[in-house]
C-alpha cells in the first residue's frame, strides 16, 4: 500500500506550486479579485500549456488522461495559493461533457476547452439552490418546430467570462443538458458577487432562448449519471481546495505564533495557542486523508466511493471553517484585518464548504447509504 | 429569589415602553454596519432623542444626569430596546466605559465637562489602549507622555481603535513612568481627537469595512487637568473600565444578537428547500433551538451578573465569564444562521449581505475587549485561583 502521492503526482503538485508562486502572488490574487471575472489570460494559457485544462480528459481530445488523485493534487495547490478564476468550474464542465461524449458537439467542445479556446460553465442552481438536479424548474418548451429554453439559474461558478453555458433543464419528463452560447439572444447574465471574490458567481436568465436539437447534449439517465459524476469529482475538488487553504492558514498561524511576543514570550509558548495549532494540524491531516482516499476511490470506482466522497466533503467542510476560525484567533487583531491575507482564505473556505453540498447534505447522503434499505 | 419584576420595575418598564412607542425612529436598523455613515448619523440622532427623553445613561447616578436606574432596570431597558429593534447606541463606549470611569475617578471639572456631552451624544468616545506590540499584554504599552509645564506631551501609536475615525475624544493609556514596574507607570488621559498631532488612519476589517483605526500621536499636548485619576494610577482605573466593559457591553449586545435570531427565525419560515420551509427541516429546528437557548442563557447569565453587581457595586473578574460566553455564542449563532440559510446566504444580494457581514464580524468578538484565551486565563487564575502561567 502506498497512501501518499506518487512521485509523478508530487511533481505535478510542485510544478503547480512553483507556477503560482511565480505568477499568482497575494498582490495578484487581490488584483484579480477586484475584477468581475477574476480571470487571468496569462495564467489560463499556462494551464493550457501544462495540459491542466484537460487534466482528466481522454487523449482523444488531447487531454492528459490523468485521474482524480492528480486533479486533487492540483486543486490543493490552487487552494493553497487562493488562485482566482474558474479552472475548477471549467474542469467540472469538462467532466460533464466527457460523460456525454457520445455526442459530436460535446466532443468538439471538449477539444476547444482543452486547447483553451473555450470556457464553459455548468448552470444547475435556481432561485432555491438545490444540489439535487431533479428539483430544477428550467425547461425546454417544444412546439411549432421550435425548442425554447425558459428559466433562471443562480450561483453559477465560472459564468462570467464563459463562452458556453451547460444548462440543466427538464425536456418533457427527462433531465437534459443544453449548451447555450453565453452571447446568444435572450441570455441575460448578471454578476452576483458573494463572500468569495476569488471564484465569482453569476446568475443567468434565459428569456425564450431558441435551442437547436443538436445542442441538447444528452438526456435521461445519461444526464443523471453525468451530473452525478461531476458532483462527486466536484466535491473532491472542493475538498482538495480546502485542504490547501487549511494548510496555508495553519502555516501562517504557526509562523506567527513563533515570532509574535506578548508578556515577554512568543505566544506559541502558551498552552492555549499550542492547542489551537495542534488541533488545526489534526483537522488538516484528517481532511487530507479523507480527501486523498475519496479521490483514489473515485478514480478506481471503488465500491465505497460514494461514501468516501460524502465523508470527505462533510469532514472538510467543517474542518476548514474550524481551521479558519482558529487561525484568525491565533493572529489576534491582525488576523481580523483586510490587509492580512487570511480573510481571503477564510471566505474561500466558506464558499467551498457550500459547493457541491455542505456537511449536512453529505452527512444525510452518508446516513442514507448506511441506514436505509 | 424572585424573578418577577417589582411594582417599581414594572412602572419603569411601562414608562419606557410608552416612550419608545412614541419615539422609535422609523426604518430597519438591525444588521446595519456600524461603519455606514448614514447609520452613524441615525445612531447619533437616536442618542440625542434618548437623552431628550431622559433615557441616556439610565444606570448613571441622577446627580450626573443619569436616571439612577438599578442594574435590573437597565436590563429591562435594554430588553425593550431589543424587542423594539431600535438602532444601536452610538454612545456605548462613552456611556458604558468612559462615563463610569470618569464618575469613579474624575475631578468635578471633568465630570461637568464630559458627562453631559456623553449623554446627549455630542461627544463620541474611543478607547486607545492597544498598541502594535501590546495587545493582550496592554500593560506593556509604550506610548509615552512627558510633563512639560501644564501639559503632557504625548508620543506614540495606538492600533485597533474602534470609532477613532468619528470620535471626538479618546480615553488614552500612556506610560508616564518608564522606570516603574509596567502596571505602575501607566496613566490615563482624556484626549481631544482634534488636538494638533493626532492623526487617524483607518484600517479595514476582514469584512471590508473600516471599523477600527491606527491612531498616531506626535507631540500632542494634553492639558494636565485632563489627566484622569492620579498620575501612574491608570492601570487600576483601566481594570475597572475593562470590567465595566465586559459586564456592560455584553448586555447591550444582547439586543443585537436577539435581532439576528428573530430575523433568522423569520427567514427560516419564509424560505424553502426542496419545497419544505427551512423551519420545518428537523436539523434546522435543532440548530435554531440550540442557538435560541444559548442566546437566552446569555441573557440570564447577564441578568444574574447584573444582580450580583447591584449587590457588590463593582463588577469583578466574573465579567470575563460573560465576555467569553457571548463572544463564542454569537459566533455559533451566526454560523448556525449561515448553515440554515445555506447556499444563497453567500451572496451579497441576499439580505443586503447582512449575514455575511455578521458572519465575518463575529470573528472579532473573541479578539476584541480581551481575547478568549485571556478571558480563560483570568477565569482560571483570578476566579478559580489556579496558578499563574505567565
Ligand atoms: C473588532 C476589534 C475592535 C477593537 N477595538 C479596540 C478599541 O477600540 N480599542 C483598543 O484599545 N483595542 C481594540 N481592539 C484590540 C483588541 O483589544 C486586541 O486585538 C486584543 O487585546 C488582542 O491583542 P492583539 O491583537 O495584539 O493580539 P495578541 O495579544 O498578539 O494575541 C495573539 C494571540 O495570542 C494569544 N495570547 C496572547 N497572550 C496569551 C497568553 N498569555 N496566554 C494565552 N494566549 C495568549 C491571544 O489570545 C491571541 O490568540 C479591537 C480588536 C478588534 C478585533
Amino acid at each position: 500500500m502506498e497512501f501518499e502521492l506518487s512521485k509523478p503526482q508530487q511533481l505535478l503538485q510542485e510544478s503547480a506550486r512553483t507556477l503560482f508562486q511565480r505568477t499568482c502572488n497575494p498582490e495578484r490574487v487581490r488584483e484579480l479579485m477586484e475584477t468581475e471575472t477574476a480571470h487571468d489570460d496569462t495564467l489560463w494559457s499556462e494551464y493550457v500549456d501544462q495540459g491542466w485544462t484537460g487534466l482528466t480528459l481522454p487523449e482523444s481530445v488531447d487531454g492528459l488522461d490523468l485521474g482524480v488523485v492528480e486533479l486533487a493534487a492540483l486543486m490543493e495547490e490552487l487552494g493553497r495559493a487562493c488562485v482566482p478564476g474558474s479552472l475548477a468550474a471549467s474542469t467540472c464542465a469538462g467532466i460533464l461533457l466527457n460523460e456525454l461524449s457520445s455526442h459530436d458537439i460535446a466532443v468538439s467542445m471538449l477539444q476547444e476547452i482543452v486547447e483553451g479556446k473555450m470556457r464553459a460553465a455548468v448552470a444547475l442552481h435556481e432561485e432555491v439552490p438545490d444540489w439535487d438536479p431533479t428539483n430544477v424548474q428550467a425547461s425546454l418548451g417544444r412546439g411549432a418546430g421550435q425548442i425554447v429554453l425558459e428559466g433562471e439559474k443562480t450561483l453559477v461558478g465560472g459564468l462570467l467570462g464563459a463562452d458556453v453555458i451547460l444548462v440543466v433543464v427538464w425536456d418533457e419528463n427527462e433531465l437534459a443538458i443544453v449548451s447555450v452560447p453565453s452571447s446568444h439572444e435572450g441570455v441575460e447574465i448578471r454578476s452576483t458577487p458573494g463572500i468569495d471574490r476569488s471564484r465569482p458567481l453569476g446568475s443567468v436568465r434565459f428569456n425564450s432562448v431558441t435551442v437547436r436539437e443538436d445542442n441538447i447534449l444528452g438526456r435521461g439517465s445519461a444526464v443523471e449519471c453525468a451530473l452525478q459524476r461531476m458532483s462527486r469529482v466536484g466535491a473532491v475538488m472542493a475538498c482538495a481546495d480546502m485542504v490547501g487553504g487549511m494548510q496555508w492558514m495553519l502555516d501562517a498561524a504557526v509562523d506567527y505564533a513563533k515570532t509574535r511576543e506578548q508578556f515577554g514570550k512568543p505566544i506559541g509558548s502558551y498552552q492555549m495557542v499550542q492547542e489551537q495549532c495542534a488541533d488545526m494540524l489534526l483537522l488538516i491531516e484528517s481532511s487530507r486523508s479523507a480527501t486523498y482516499y475519496a479521490a483514489w476511490a473515485l478514480s478506481e470506482d471503488a465500491p465505497d466511493a460514494l461514501r468516501a466522497v460524502s465523508m470527505a466533503k462533510a469532514y472538510c467542510s467543517e474542518a476548514s471553517r474550524e481551521v479558519g476560525d482558529r487561525s484568525i484567533q491565533v493572529h489576534g487583531g491582525i488576523g481580523f484585518t483586510w490587509e492580512h491575507d487570511l480573510h481571503l482564505y477564510y471566505k474561500r473556505a466558506k464558499a467551498s464548504e457550500l459547493s457541491f453540498g455542505d456537511a449536512t447534505y453529505h452527512r444525510e447522503l452518508l446516513a442514507k447509504s448506511l441506514l436505509d434499505d | 429569589m424572585d424573578l418577577r419584576l417589582t411594582a417599581e420595575e414594572r412602572t419603569f418598564r411601562d414608562t419606557f415602553k410608552t416612550w419608545l412607542l412614541a419615539n422609535l425612529p422609523e426604518g430597519e436598523h438591525s444588521g446595519r454596519r456600524e461603519t455606514d455613515p448614514d447609520y452613524m448619523n441615525a445612531m447619533r440622532a437616536w442618542q440625542k432623542k434618548l437623552f431628550d427623553g431622559g433615557w441616556a445613561g439610565v444606570s448613571w447616578p441622577k446627580e450626573f444626569g443619569g436616571r439612577g436606574a438599578s442594574p435590573i432596570e437597565e436590563s429591562i431597558f435594554l430588553g425593550e430596546l431589543a424587542s423594539a429593534k431600535a438602532p444601536e447606541r452610538v454612545g456605548v463606549i462613552g456611556e458604558g466605559l468612559v462615563g463610569p470611569t470618569i464618575i469613579a475617578a474624575g475631578t468635578d471639572q471633568q465630570k461637568s465637562e464630559f458627562l453631559p456631552r456623553i449623554l446627549d451624544g455630542t461627544h463620541i468616545w474611543c478607547q486607545g489602549f492597544s498598541e502594535p506590540d501590546s495587545g493582550s499584554d496592554v500593560a506593556a504599552l509604550s506610548t509615552k507622555a512627558v510633563l512639560d509645564g501644564d501639559h503632557y506631551v504625548v508620543n506614540g501609536q495606538k492600533i485597533w481603535t474602534s470609532f477613532a475615525q468619528i470620535a471626538d475624544w479618546c480615553l488614552l493609556l500612556v506610560r508616564t513612568d518608564p522606570k516603574a514596574p509596567k502596571h505602575k507607570g501607566i496613566s490615563c488621559l482624556l484626549v481631544d481627537m482634534k488636538s494638533e498631532g493626532v492623526s487617524v488612519r483607518p484600517l479595514r476589517q476582514m469584512s471590508g469595512d473600516s471599523g477600527f483605526n491606527e491612531v498616531f500621536f506626535s507631540n500632542v499636548r494634553v492639558p494636565v487637568h485632563h489627566l484622569l485619576g492620579d498620575l501612574n494610577d491608570g492601570w487600576r482605573i483601566t481594570i475597572t473600565a475593562l470590567m465595566n466593559e465586559r459586564a456592560n457591553l455584553g448586555s447591550g449586545l444582547y439586543m443585537m444578537f436577539k435581532a439576528a435570531m428573530d430575523e433568522l427565525m423569520a427567514k427560516a419560515r419564509e424560505l424553502t428547500q426542496g419545497g419544505v420551509p427551512l423551519a420545518q427541516n428537523p436539523i434546522n429546528r435543532q440548530k435554531i433551538a440550540q442557538a435560541y437557548l444559548e442566546l437566552e442563557i446569555f441573557k440570564l447569565n447577564s441578568d444574574r451578573a447584573l444582580s450580583q453587581i447591584s449587590q457588590n457595586a463593582v463588577p469583578g473578574p466574573e465579567g470575563s465569564i460573560l465576555k467569553l460566553y457571548w463572544s463564542e455564542m454569537n459566533q455559533r449563532l451566526v454560523r448556525t444562521a449561515m448553515e440554515v440559510l445555506g447556499d444563497r446566504a453567500q451572496l451579497d444580494e441576499f439580505d443586503q449581505g447582512r449575514w455575511i457581514y455578521r458572519y465575518l464580524r463575529s470573528r472579532g468578538n473573541t479578539i476584541e475587549a480581551g481575547t478568549s484565551e485571556i478571558q480563560r486565563n483570568i477565569i482560571a487564575q483570578r476566579v478559580l485561583g489556579l496558578a499563574r502561567s505567565y
